[in-house]
């Protein structure tokens, strides 16, 4: 036999499936678990990241300021960060939320932090020209213009969060796919383990559709790649 | 010449230079011009006369280092919000149907949301462009999104439009027929214009009067009263005087070139 590979280190597709559906609903209440956990940490760390753009974007001196200490924060690992989080904070939401936090904000912010700064000059041109005030081009002008910049950092943070969320749980909780796979692998359940796998993969994806669908409900602008009716001469 | 009291904007011993590798770069040199009541004012020089820093000076953006501006009779020197702009990129918003481009810039004049949307569709039937009120300004023409850029100009309320070379990006022929469709337009509203331009044909056709500038630092060389008769014919550059004109105004700027090389 060439591949003489036992059940208990990768089990076939199949058992997987079964054992899915056998545990189905323990499996669904720890996933709804975690997307909830994912969604709150998502949709506060979207947030802070916008106004963090815009409180960048607005006035220059607090970027050069604080931005190192941003950078710091993304780069001491969630591994270290966490357990920390966890003595400082206790077992209860603030600790995970925190974590989430600090890995969704960063994309969104540094992305859209560039779209706001990449709005088109002759636009900006014409608005001062006809008189516009600072919040007329943060509105008409800079906010669309960093749409598209904002939807790649969503994007990120959408795939990023689920896996901060399963960290968060593995570090201390007492629910959730991150908590379930911690209980399965410690008692050698290669077959749950990958049960969790198959549900996370689920869970980041879905969150990377509702997001690419967002972005494209949202703009809806761009002239489609097949070329569309006329277009600009040259 | 008509009174100081009706001129629309004025501008007097406006100078600006700016500074470029610690040297001071001359561009505007004691520069005096005013457009009249519903009157079509060109500016026409060779390129790199500082047209560009001139509009920015009347639109507020930039300060002159001396020299003042007065729009509507009232000194408006470094303040912005007082002309309407069609640049030379038709600038829409991609974002925006065409009649939210024109009901947004309505707005950013004062107009209030409900009449700028109503203004915006009256206005884009009246020029034939109706049907793509709604749709995305990509799907225009380049001469089509000039049109929609100049009526953004015409309705917005404001005492001076300041055109910036608006039909140079576009071809021969477009520019030709948006030239006439302007020639029209701004017939029936006589509004007061300021309009810059390289081409001399464009200047004659178009304008009340023209001033000719020099090279950097632009002064103004000549003032030319263009002769012909309102409402203007599409077809007066066959007329004789228009060929004497175009050479006088073709002198002028070799002259100006000259003039400044020495």
């Amino acid at each position: 036999m060439a591949f003489d590979v036992k059940p208990y280190v990768l089990p076939s597709p199949w058992t997987i499936a079964s054992y899915m559906g056998e545990n189905a609903s323990r499996l669904w209440d720890q996933m709804w678990f975690t997307l909830r956990l994912a969604l709150k940490g998502m949709g506060l760390g979207v947030a802070i990241g916008i106004l963090a753009a815009l409180l960048f974007h607005l006035i220059p001196g607090v970027r050069a300021a604080l931005s190192p200490i941003i950078i710091i924060t993304q780069n001491i690992p969630t591994i270290a960060l966490g357990p920390l989080l966890i003595v400082w904070f206790g077992f209860g939401l603030m600790p995970k939320l925190i974590l989430l936090v600090l890995v969704c904000f960063f994309p969104v912010a540094w992305s859209m932090l560039a779209g706001l700064g990449q709005a088109a000059p002759h636009l900006r041109e014409y608005l001062s020209m006809i008189g516009a005030s600072r919040w007329e081009i943060l509105r008409r002008l800079e906010l669309p213009a960093s749409l598209p910049s904002f939807f790649t950092g969503l994007k990120l943070t959408a795939t990023y969060g689920v896996t901060a969320a399963i960290v968060a749980e593995w570090l201390g909780s007492s629910e959730g796919i991150g908590h379930y796979i911690v209980l399965k692998s410690k008692g050698y359940d290669t077959v749950g383990v990958f049960s969790a796998i198959v549900c996370i993969v689920a869970l980041a994806l879905a969150f990377y559709g509702a997001a690419a669908l967002l972005e494209r409900l949202v703009i809806r602008w761009r002239p489609s790649a097949s070329g569309g009716k006329g277009g600009r001469s040259e | 010449m008509s009174g100081t009291s009706s001129a629309k904007l004025e501008l007097t011993g406006v100078s600006k230079s700016f500074m470029r590798d610690r040297k001071r770069h001359p561009v505007l040199d004691r520069l005096s011009l005013r457009v009249g009541e519903g009157e079509f004012v060109t500016l026409i020089g060779p390129s790199g006369s500082g047209k560009s820093t001139l509009f920015r000076l009347i639109g507020g953006v930039e300060l002159p280092d001396e020299g003042s501006i007065r729009i509507d009779g009232k000194e408006t020197t470094g303040e912005r919000g007082h002309i309407s702009y069609m640049p030379q990129q038709a600038s829409l918003f991609p974002w925006l149907s065409v009649a939210a481009n024109i009901g947004s810039a309505l707005t950013t004049a004062g107009i209030r949301a409900d009449e700028a949307k109503r203004l915006a569709s009256e206005w884009l039937g009246k020029i034939g462009l109706g049907d793509v009120a709604r749709e995305y300004p990509h799907v225009l023409s380049g001469g089509m999104q000039q049109r929609v850029s100049f009526l953004r100009a015409l309705l917005m309320p404001r005492a001076v439009m300041c055109l910036d070379e608006p039909f140079a990006a576009l071809d021969a022929l477009t520019r030709a027929e948006m030239q006439a469709w302007l020639l029209r337009l701004w017939e029936e509203e006589r509004r007061s214009v300021l309009f810059v331009t390289h081409s001399i044909e464009e200047a004659l056709t178009l304008s009340d009067r023209i001033y000719v500038l020099s090279r950097a630092p632009a002064r103004i060389l000549k003032e030319i009263r263009v002769p012909f008769s309102r409402p203007r014919r599409e077809d007066v550059w066959k007329e004789p005087e228009f060929v004497g004109l175009k050479q006088e105004v073709l002198e002028l700027l070799g002259e100006g070139a000259g003039a400044s090389r020495g």
